[in-house]
């Protein structure tokens, strides 16, 4: 496991679960998409999940972490997903019509504050 | 009812970085006096946002310079943001406004900025000249019994 600023990743069994949580902006999303990127380079998993069930305010800076999370997992061969998009994550979503191209993932679990 | 303005800030603030999420905060505050809902205001914050980082990304790249915030609240709930910089400016504003249209490829943008500002704003304008600056001015409804 390896936290860097409010990103918390987990790898077991060729899956990789990036934990983002609170505001997601232009100022936050390079530190995440480092500390991400590193890993993914690094690991190679099977499967990426990035989940932003935390996500308290997103931005259109958020969409571009999420779609260069995306290219990039496509590029190293490894299967993207995002699990548990907040509310306030799926209403930037739907605004820019990611739907066709981003496969979201809901799990019956919610985390427990 | 004639529709009056009741309240007025400015704030001038560097174009870094770290102010995106202040200048959010200013405006969600600023909007608090009308109890608007809790969707209402992350429209707000989300556009303010938008604004903001262009002016960090886009109207001083790798230089600071400052960003011009207005707020004005009126006696019919509502609420106008206008958000300057001095900037490089736009070319072409109908252009920038297109979905997807991004002048920074190297930096992660998707190109939605304008089309979020748009679309969770009542009423957006954009206005900007090349070596000048830009403006971006915004309204929106604060009162709960008209808006969700
Ligand atoms: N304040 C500004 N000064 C100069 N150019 C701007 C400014 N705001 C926007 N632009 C130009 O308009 C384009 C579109 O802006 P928009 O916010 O829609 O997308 P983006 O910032 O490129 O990407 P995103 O907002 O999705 O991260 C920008 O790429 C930039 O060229
Ligand atoms: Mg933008």
């Amino acid at each position: 496991m390896n936290t860097h600023e409010k990103l918390k990743l987990e790898y077991a069994d060729n899956v990789m679960i990036a934990y983002v949580s609170d505001d997601i902006d232009h100022h936050r999303a390079k530190g995440i998409r480092e500390g991400i990127d590193a890993r993914l380079y690094a690991d190679r998993p099977e499967r990426f999940l990035l989940d932003m069930s935390e996500v308290s305010f997103m931005d259109s800076s958020g969409l571009g972490l999420i779609l260069g999370r995306f290219t990039l997992c496509r590029e190293l061969g490894i299967d993207f997903a995002l699990s548990n998009p907040s509310r306030e994550v799926e209403k930037i979503l739907d605004l820019a019509g990611t739907s066709r191209l981003i496969r979201i993932e809901k799990s019956e679990k919610r985390k427990d504050k | 009812m004639k529709r009056t303005k009741v309240n007025e800030m400015k704030v001038i603030f560097d174009s870094k970085s770290e102010n995106e999420s202040l200048a959010r905060y200013i405006c969600a505050a600023f909007c608090a006096v009308f109890d608007p809902t809790v969707e209402a205001l992350a429209d707000v914050k989300c556009t303010v946002s938008e604004a903001v980082t262009n002016c960090v990304v886009h109207a001083y790249k790798d230089t600071v310079g400052k960003i011009y915030m207005t707020l004005k609240a009126y006696n019919d709930s509502s609420v106008s943001i206008s958000i300057r910089d001095k900037g490089c400016g736009i070319e072409d504003t109908k252009q920038a406004r297109e979905p997807l249209f991004t002048t920074d490829l190297a930096g992660e943008r998707s190109g939605m900025g304008f089309p979020i500002m748009e679309s969770l704003s009542e009423r957006f304008s954009l206005k900007s000249k090349p070596g000048v600056g830009t403006q971006v001015s915004m309204s929106f409804k604060l009162d709960k019994n008209t808006k969700g």
